[in-house]
């Protein structure tokens, strides 16, 4: 027995998934999105929903994140932030040693040239923008084009939009494997209870990109990079912005599988203060690591003394996708006709959603791609016959 | 703040100094065992013997209590433990750890500026946290009056306060009893007692019922006690309002047909300043399933611990004693703890007789459920602005609006319109909303995602920073 059929089936509705699906809508194919689990579930529920341009140097995922930023305020314009709720709350970024600063300057020099805006802010001024930060800070950066939207939400909106579109999206459905006709091109997705024909496979399974791949024929090396983070009391608002020290710009491009944590720390519209965030190589263990609370929240206290006296009330864990290059798998699988890969977007996979979909969409219709995505192309890790 | 670490190795640690904490310490300690006692409280005792902090009032509460003979040998017991430094009372544990083939206990003490956190070792865990009131919500519970039974309880119990000066009790279980029997004899005005289950509900588990006859008698004594003040028990009854402009003033109670609905033109109007309300306990899992012991959905609906009959876990060397492993009383709270502190000790029992009478108390708890349902149709009576969840203020019409954006579940609900993201983390709410969705969307109702918290007790970040190692911190 089999569902009806679409153009598209599209796995995993999370934040990569839903910008797929609706961009997809939108250039007028059918889809049929399938989660295992409930809208955005995954990873995108364990995440901080920071749409960030601040931790990125020049190079393709700056593009993607640059293109992706400009979609999601069209998006916000279109819909209305509140769908979304979408800020734009800026970035502060804090030396917290003269080293620090100077490596800050080069960095947001370098930025500069990608199109981030990075204005330098001085030790007495960084007051003007967290009345709350440490005293005696030697300096940092404002960025004034990082914004946050409330990721499941967020998820969720989009693909409200694609429904409206004539999307299909299907919960509590786990994908098992393809059927392939006799020239190998996918004919229809199998999951645990039946089958639904299609002409192409969007895998937007995130950090299980690598199984469900596998499962569809086309395996990625997509991993787990663990990351903890911290959710204080309700508070009035004490953080304005999304503030965090210079050192976490060489964690998320550090190929380290130790522990690294820099504390991100920023408050929400609930009044919680989140901080987060660790990483480490620790495969899919989900036991509470207390040195890493211990490690972040000593970092925060460092940055906001007040947050000593501050409770803490819960803490989260998740998963991110990655790749060992750290960045993204976007495009066509040339080994199974019809299908493309959309994970692996590590911690930046909120950030990246509508440019991803958008250019999965261009893949997927034929369109000229408004975006390169040779940095992306899944056949980078394959050791292909020339 | 600072924090403090023996390298004291115990060979066991029980967290829990209630019924099951209190048997499983002081049998450990028995055979030999050096043992310590953690509990957040600063008298021992727990829910069903809980003690007031101020000696001066143990005398004024001591006629509430049923068994303080054992309760006395219970503590008598673990004197020894006191005395080689294993009590920590005023302890709140956050989490546990292992480290290097032990478990660290992180407890905090202390209040204000003199939190602190101990780390207390352990070759091997007894989980006895217990439980805390179940929940469900209906118009007007919002209201202050509108307490939960065990509060109304632990308020009288620990504080010699009575809540209210009328008070309805209301919800379902035989531990209404001793509420209203414990505020009547206290002085308040108990304006009715609203039991939810038929009177015959028993009737069906008689056999379990009459292995148990002393737990019977304990209910017959507060029976007699509510007619000595002639406190109207009404069976099939329910509170299915509160109404008050700025607090509770009146309740509107009414009769329940066989399928939890209200029986037509039975409202009434009860004046109340107090309303001590109880659909049952949920187990309180944070401790074991921060160290992943397996769980299982009882028969009363709740998440509980899987042990086997030592009581151990589904962790080498964690056992779990007491409500954790099933909503069952004090008694079976008792006898659970003796044979998880044997085991513990490394000396399982090989009394067959407790052994038996555990099966015989979990028969009867069984049969306990059974008669005391939560009759469903409190779902119905929401209107949209009831409130659900009241830390995040979350109303039914909020809830209800997140089901076109694709929540089918608590924790998509959750994630979508807040429900249990404030300061009680779902505690008070997630039985409720996990009820809720299950019946709008048709999709099972999942208690794991609403039992694990990752922090069982809030602290301050600068308790949770103070242990940390400058070095390993420093910036690179
Ligand atoms: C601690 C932390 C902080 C982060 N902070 C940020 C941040 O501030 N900003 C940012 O941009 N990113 C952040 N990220 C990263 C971000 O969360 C991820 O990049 C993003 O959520 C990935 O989205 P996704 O849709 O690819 O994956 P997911 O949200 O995980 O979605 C994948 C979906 O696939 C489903 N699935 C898996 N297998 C199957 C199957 N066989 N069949 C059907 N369905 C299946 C899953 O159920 C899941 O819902 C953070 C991540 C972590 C862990
Ligand atoms: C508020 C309330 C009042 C009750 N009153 C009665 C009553 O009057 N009569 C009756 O028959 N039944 C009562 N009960 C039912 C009661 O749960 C059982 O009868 C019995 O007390 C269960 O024994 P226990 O040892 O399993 O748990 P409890 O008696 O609940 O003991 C658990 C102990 O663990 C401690 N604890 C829990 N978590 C932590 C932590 N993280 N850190 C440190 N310490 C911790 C608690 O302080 C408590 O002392 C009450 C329940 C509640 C919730």
């Amino acid at each position: 027995m089999a569902e009806p059929g679409s153009d598209v089936v599209v796995v995993g509705a999370g934040i990569i998934g839903a910008a797929c699906a609706f961009f997809g809508a939108r250039a007028g194919l059918s889809i049929t999105v399938l989660d295992r689990g409930s809208v955005g579930g995954g990873t995108t529920s364990r995440c901080e929903g920071n749409i960030l341009v601040s931790d990125k140097g020049p190079g393709p995922e700056l593009d993607l994140a640059l293109a992706s930023r400009s979609l999601w305020l069209d998006l916000a314009a279109e819909h209305g932030a509140e769908r979304y709720e979408l800020e734009e709350k800026g970035g502060l970024v804090v030396a917290t040693s003269e080293a620090g600063l100077s490596s800050l300057r080069s960095f947001a020099a370098g930025q500069g040239t990608g199109g981030v805006i990075a204005e330098p802010v001085a030790s007495e001024r960084l007051r003007d923008h967290e009345p709350n930060l440490a005293a005696g800070l030697p300096g940092g950066a404002f960025y004034p084009q990082d914004m946050q939207v409330q990721p499941v939400l967020a998820a969720a909106s989009l693909l409200a939009a694609a429904r409206d579109l004539g999307a299909r999206v299907v919960t509590g459905e786990e994908v098992t494997g393809a059927l392939r006709g006799a020239d190998g091109r996918i004919t229809a997705v199998r999951t645990a209870r039946t089958t639904y024909p299609t002409a192409a496979v969007v895998n937007a399974a995130g950090t299980w990109g690598a199984v469900v791949g596998e499962r569809l024929g086309g395996t990625v090396p997509v991993l787990p990079r663990r990351g903890f983070i911290l959710v204080t009391e309700p508070l009035p608002r004490v953080v304005r912005h999304k503030v965090y020290s210079a050192d976490y710009v060489d964690n998320v491009a550090s190929g380290d599988a130790g522990l690294e944590t820099s504390a991100v720390v920023e408050g929400t519209r609930g009044g919680t203060v989140l901080i987060g965030a660790s990483r480490e190589r620790v495969g899919f263990d989900e036991t509470l690591s207390v040195e890493v609370l211990r490690r972040l929240a000593a970092q925060a206290v460092r940055l906001f003394p007040f947050l000593a006296q501050v409770r803490l009330m819960r803490s989260y864990r998740g998963f991110r996708p990655y790749c060992p290059d750290h960045l993204p798998v976007i495009g066509s699988d040339r080994r199974v006709p019809g299908l493309l890969h959309a994970c692996g977007h590590e911690g930046a996979g909120i950030g990246l959603a509508p440019a991803t979909g958008r250019l999965v969409a261009d893949l997927l219709t034929g369109a000229p791609p408004q975006l390169d995505p040779a940095a992306f192309d899944p056949m980078r890790f394959v050791l292909e016959d020339a | 703040m600072g924090t403090s670490r023996s390298d004291r190795v115990h060979d066991v640690v029980v967290v829990g100094a209630g019924p099951a904490g209190l048997a499983a310490a002081g049998r450990a300690a028995a055979l030999g065992a050096d043992v310590a006692l953690v509990d957040g409280a600063a008298v021992p005792g727990g829910q069903y013997w809980r003690q007031p902090a101020d000696d001066a009032l143990a005398g004024s509460v001591a006629s509430l209590h049923h068994g303080l003979a054992r309760y006395r040998r219970l503590v008598e017991r673990v004197r020894g433990i006191e005395a080689a430094g294993g009590w920590f009372p005023r302890h709140q544990v956050w989490t546990v750890t292992r480290e290097e083939g032990t478990f660290v206990v992180l407890a905090i003490t202390g209040t204000g500026a003199e939190e602190r956190e101990v780390g207390i070792r352990g070759r091997r865990l007894v989980l006895a946290p217990g439980a805390y009131d179940r929940q469900v919500p209906f118009p007007g519970w919002d209201l202050p009056g509108v307490m939960t039974a065990g509060g109304v309880q632990a308020l009288l119990k620990g504080h010699a306060v009575t809540a209210g000066r009328r008070v309805v009790v209301a919800g379902t279980g035989p531990f209404l009893l001793p509420v209203a029997a414990g505020l009547a004899e206290s002085g308040a005005t108990v304006a009715g007692v609203h039991e939810a289950a038929s009177p015959l509900a028993w009737g069906r588990h008689i056999g379990a019922v009459v292995r148990n006859v002393a737990k019977l008698g304990e209910g017959a004594g507060y029976v007699r006690t509510l007619a000595r003040h002639r406190v109207p028990v009404r069976t099939r009854s329910v509170v299915v309002a509160a109404h008050g402009e700025q607090v509770l003033e009146r309740l509107t109670v009414a009769r329940l047909a066989a399928d939890g609905s209200v029986l037509p033109g039975s409202r009434t109007t009860v004046a109340a300043d107090v309303l001590a309300v109880g659909w049952g306990f949920t187990p309180q899992l944070e401790l074991p399933m921060a160290l992943g012991c397996a769980t299982r959905v009882d028969v009363d609906g709740s998440l509980v611990c899987t042990v086997d009959d030592q009581q151990r876990s589904s962790v080498e060397g964690v056992f779990v004693a007491g409500e954790a492993c099933g909503i069952g009383g004090a008694d079976l709270a008792v006898v659970e703890g003796e044979i998880a502190g044997a085991a513990a000790a490394g000396t399982p029992l090989t009394d067959r007789r407790l052994l038996r009478r555990r099966l015989a108390l979990r028969r009867f708890a069984a049969a306990m459920h059974a008669a005391h349902p939560v009759p469903t149709g409190w779902i119905d009576r929401l209107t949209e602005d009831t409130v659900v969840c009241r830390c995040e203020e979350v109303t039914v019409g909020r809830l209800r609006s997140a089901l076109p954006l694709g929540a089918d579940d608590a924790r998509s609900a959750k994630l979508l319109a807040r429900p249990g993201m404030g300061w009680c983390q779902g505690r008070v709410c997630g039985y409720a909303v996990s009820c809720v969705m299950s019946a709008w969307t048709g999709v099972p109702p999942s208690p794991v995602s609403i039992a694990a918290r990752s922090v069982a007790s809030p602290l301050r970040l600068g308790t949770v920073a103070a242990t940390e190692d400058p070095s390993s911190a420093a910036e690179s």
